[in-house]
């Protein structure tokens, strides 16, 4: 019975110390970003990684998500005689929800991953203490230009998510299923206000941060071997995941 | 002038450094030599500050290292130049772009100086025209060389060479060891090496110091060292499987 308590206790604090630590990790990336000199060019750089590696998933996982609604949203709008209103039920359903979450789900898999991995080699093979020992901040060399290009990359993928995912609801719905075109745009202009967008672009934002804070975190504080690497990559992906649920829970209670 | 006072350090629970003291002389070659596993990297790692004692000092000109706020770490660890017994280049960038890393951040130097300076070092550890190359197409001794460039093209004060020469050709290795003689007497830097490359690492030290069990067994003069009756040395540097020293 103590035994379990001592358990349960020393796993508790563990945990609250790591987010402690995480969170320290967060508000010394952030304090030096803004520190003098800023790295342009390793966030310009960081911006096209970002994009170039995610573009092709965003593209295809938008596009069809889009037809999936455009099925759905058909079928369940039909009970009630509102087909015409499905161009209005693909837009909100991808601004507010879909666009942001989804496409925060295949940067993570497609990019976090990738930096997780990165900054865990870079741990394994000495680089960062090699930074260190230049004097070089490495979080301010590797980590800040990195959070700076996930806020501006993040919103950019999700604008484009949200536009093709649109554009497969609209190929399937007027295309496939013989709603009008004329009625799906004009149902969709005249029930998106600008909450709904600005909602959608503070999530992309967020979890953009989110992303990059979690998989930066996890790769800096890999153990320094293969199989530290690979764990520390695969818990950045999963807590990435659950934190951007979290996360969005949170913010559509309060948005709505 | 650094000074290591009783320093302990332990991962989990085994004790790798147990109260090394050893004192590294300004402007002189220090060499540290130990069995594989011993600690001489964990200790080198200690002198700037990468890794903190759980006790004991570090005094690098009467300033105690250990107890320095984040803005004056770094900038002692400016004074540092530090070769890594993996080499430790980053691996997103070329060659040149590695040893330019440095001077690029930590100075203004103009491009065409820079490039020379670079250029330079390059030439001298024998890597003329790889500058293109990134580490992961270098062999191992190329990356140490690269390395090794790296760490002297800040001019810096103190320099930590971890295994310059090992994985080198012995021809190669007495090149290296040339190099370090000559830039020390160049620059005047204080050096620390460690090193497996017996004896010929002896003739470019000045002091030379052997860590066992997790403590400094006998630090003197190099001819005094090599003149040794301490049962480890004598073991040590000729070798041999009997002695106080256990192996397998
Ligand atoms: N970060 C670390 N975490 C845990 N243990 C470590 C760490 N760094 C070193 N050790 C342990 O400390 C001991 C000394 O390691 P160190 O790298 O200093 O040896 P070394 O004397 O440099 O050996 P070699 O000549 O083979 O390079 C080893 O047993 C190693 O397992
Ligand atoms: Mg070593």
């Amino acid at each position: 019975m103590l035994s379990l308590l001592t358990h349960t206790g020393r796993f508790t604090l563990r945990q609250l110390s790591e987010m402690g630590r995480m969170f320290l990790f967060l508000l010394s990336a952030i304090f030096l970003a803004f520190r003098p000199p800023a790295k342009i060019r390793l966030i310009i750089h960081h911006i096209k990684t970002i994009g170039v590696d995610s573009l092709s998933v965003v593209l295809l996982s938008g596009f069809f998500t889009g037809m999936v609604m455009g099925f759905q949203g058909y079928y369940s709008l039909r009970k009630f005689n509102a087909e015409s209103w499905l161009g209005s039920a693909a837009a909100l359903g991808l601004l507010r929800e879909l666009g942001p979450v989804l496409s925060a789900f295949m940067v993570t898999g497609r990019t976090g991953s990738a930096m997780a991995a990165e900054l865990g080699t870079m741990r394994a093979t000495e680089q960062i203490d090699a930074l260190y020992s230049m004097a070089i901040n490495p979080i301010k060399y590797l980590v800040s230009p990195r959070i700076i290009a996930s806020l501006i990359a993040m919103p950019l993928l999700t604008a484009i998510f949200d536009v093709v995912g649109i554009y497969g609801a609209y190929l399937v719905g007027v295309g496939l299923l013989g709603v009008s075109s004329g009625s799906y745009f004009s149902g969709m202009e005249s029930s998106v206000v600008f909450n709904d967008v600005y909602s959608g672009f503070m999530k992309s934002l967020s979890f953009g941060l989110i992303i990059t804070w979690v998989c930066c975190y996890k790769g800096f504080h890999a153990p320094p071997m293969a199989t530290g690497v690979s764990q520390a990559t695969t818990e950045s992906v999963v807590l990435s995941f659950v934190l951007i649920l979290v996360w969005d829970y949170f913010l559509t209670s309060v948005m709505l | 002038m650094i000074r290591v006072v009783d320093v302990h350090k332990s991962f989990g629970g085994q004790q790798v450094l147990k109260g090394v003291n050893l004192n590294f002389t300004t402007g002189k070659i220090t060499t540290i030599v130990g069995t594989s596993g011993c600690g001489k990297t964990v200790l080198l790692k200690h002198l700037n500050a990468l890794l903190l004692p759980d006790r004991g000092e570090i005094f690098v000109d009467d300033i105690d290292i250990t107890k320095l706020r984040q803005k004056e770490l770094y900038a002692m660890r400016g004074r540092f130049g530090v070769l890594f017994q993996g080499a430790a280049l980053l691996d997103s960038m070329t060659i040149f772009d590695n040893v330019a890393f440095p001077l690029r951040e930590k100075t203004r130097m103009s491009e065409p100086e820079m490039r020379k300076k670079v250029e330079d070092r390059l030439d001298q550890v024998g890597l003329e025209g790889m500058g293109y190359k990134y580490p992961a197409e270098l062999s191992g001794g190329m990356k140490k060389r690269a390395g090794l460039a790296r760490a002297l093209v800040m001019d810096p004060e103190i320099v930590l060479f971890d295994e310059p020469t090992t994985g080198l050709d012995p021809v190669l290795a007495t090149g290296i060891h040339q190099l370090i003689a000559r830039t020390q007497q160049a620059f005047g830097f204080t050096g620390v090496v460690v090193s497996h490359t017996i004896p010929q690492v002896f003739e470019i030290s000045d002091y030379v110091a052997i860590l066992a069990d997790g403590v400094i067994e006998e630090a003197k003069p190099t001819k005094e060292f090599q003149a040794s009756q301490n049962p480890v040395v004598q073991q040590f540097i000729k070798g041999e499987i009997e002695g106080p020293i256990r192996v397998l």
